[in-house]
């Protein structure tokens, strides 16, 4: 897999410093299971929170902490087996966290059609912002709109262009506020993303303001 | 100088923990570590008492995963950091989802060695403290304190868009004392 485009740094800080909502750690989690570069990004942003814990004022546990900890170190782990089984078939089209979430193969997900060649699937994970699956027919285009806060996309099947560039299978955009765009697919093959918003779109120009209530992204 | 031998000291103690087993070793990491995990996680407004649960909890993943804690690509501190990070997240959580982790290999135990990242990453705590106080102050909301960026904005009354520039600044200083690659 050949990706150019990655996160932005910014991105990557707020997933290591584990204050993404879950939708969006989930799309990050999901592209670093692909791409190597960024892995060695988190490397780095990793580390921000090790050297903050070095410097952290210690504070005192509960006196018996420590042997509560140590009663328990022969404790049967049980649950680490049971995490790793659940990989499908389609676990090579989809990056693992999200098979493990979804447990299908991607075609065979219970896809809600909203209209304009656009099918989706909302993933109700919990917190601000939305998290779904987009599968949009060759030539159909979202319409234009920008980002009241963040917006994570990530390509897992076909490819879409926009102001911004060709987006192909493994890459994001990583969209703030201030950009307004139109992502129109531009081959003849569906093109299936994970999105993941932090608050709700603002789309623009009557076609968005029509076809909003519709979509509710 | 002396700030590298104290990382490498958790570092091997944690390296050798896998290998030994030994509770005497893991006492001394816990009597290190779990006072400062505390810390981060009250910083992220847990109570007390839950503070330290998911602690001990924490310290128990660092037992049971030892095996898999490769000092040529985290230091002990780091690796300790992204377990009592994903407990924490894990303890805020109402839903039962599964916690979305990278796959983890065991490390070969011929390439177990300290990788100089450890000199770099050493530096990481000195670049933290040439940061200028805007950037500083985004950084330790982000980190300590567990803020989404738009709460950071809120917070400052400044624009998303600033937090995330000051954040990027932060990060290619910080990354130049990483080395190119990153
Ligand atoms: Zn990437
Ligand atoms: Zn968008």
């Amino acid at each position: 897999m050949k990706i150019s485009h990655h996160f932005d740094d910014a991105t990557l800080m707020a997933y290591s410093a584990g204050s993404l909502p879950q939708g969006m750690a989930l799309l990050v989690a999901c592209h670093l299971h692909w791409c190597p570069h960024c892995r060695e990004r988190t490397r780095v942003t990793d580390a921000v929170g090790g050297a903050m814990l070095d410097t952290l004022e210690p504070v005192v546990l509960k006196e018996d902490a420590l042997n509560a900890v140590l009663a328990r170190l022969d404790e049967p782990e049980q649950e680490f087996a049971a995490v790793q089984s659940a990989s499908s078939s389609d676990s090579r089209e989809m990056p693992a966290p999200l098979s493990q979430l979804l447990n299908k193969p991607i075609d065979e997900l219970p896809w809600k059609r909203i209209g304009y060649g656009v099918r989706q699937l909302d993933l109700a994970l919990e917190g601000p912002g939305a998290t779904r699956l987009l599968r949009i027919s060759p030539g159909v285009s979202v319409p234009h709109h920008t980002h009241g806060g963040s917006e994570l996309t990530l390509i897992l099947r076909g490819s879409y262009s926009d102001e911004m560039g060709r987006f192909c299978r493994g890459d994001v955009a990583d969209l703030d506020g201030e950009v307004s765009h139109q992502p129109i697919v531009d081959t003849d093959e569906d093109c299936i993303c994970l999105i993941a918003t932090d608050a709700p779109l603002k789309f623009t120009g009557l076609m968005g303001r029509l076809v909003q209530p519709f979509i509710g992204l | 100088e002396r700030r590298k031998q104290v990382r490498d000291e958790w570092s091997a103690c944690l390296t050798a923990l896998a290998e030994t087993r030994d509770r005497s070793e893991f006492s001394r990491l816990f009597g290190y570590f779990a006072p400062r995990v505390k810390a981060y996680i009250l910083r992220l407004g847990m109570p007390d008492a839950t503070a330290d649960e998911v602690t001990q909890e924490a310290m128990l993943l660092v037992w049971r995963k030892a095996h898999l804690f490769n000092a040529a690509k985290a230091s002990a501190s780091t690796w300790i950091f992204t377990l009592a990070r994903n407990q924490s997240i894990d303890r805020m959580r109402r839903d039962k989802m599964p916690l979305y982790e990278l796959p983890e290999e065991e490390p070969d135990p011929d390439h177990r060695d300290m990788g100089e990242h450890l000199v770099i990453e050493g530096r990481m705590k000195e670049a933290i403290a040439t940061l200028p106080e805007s950037q500083a102050q985004v950084l330790h909301l982000s980190y300590y304190e567990g803020k989404s960026h738009s709460e950071i904005a809120d917070q400052l009354g400044i624009p998303l868009g600033s937090v995330k520039s000051r954040l990027r600044l932060a990060f290619s200083k910080l990354k130049a004392h990483w080395g190119e690659d990153a």
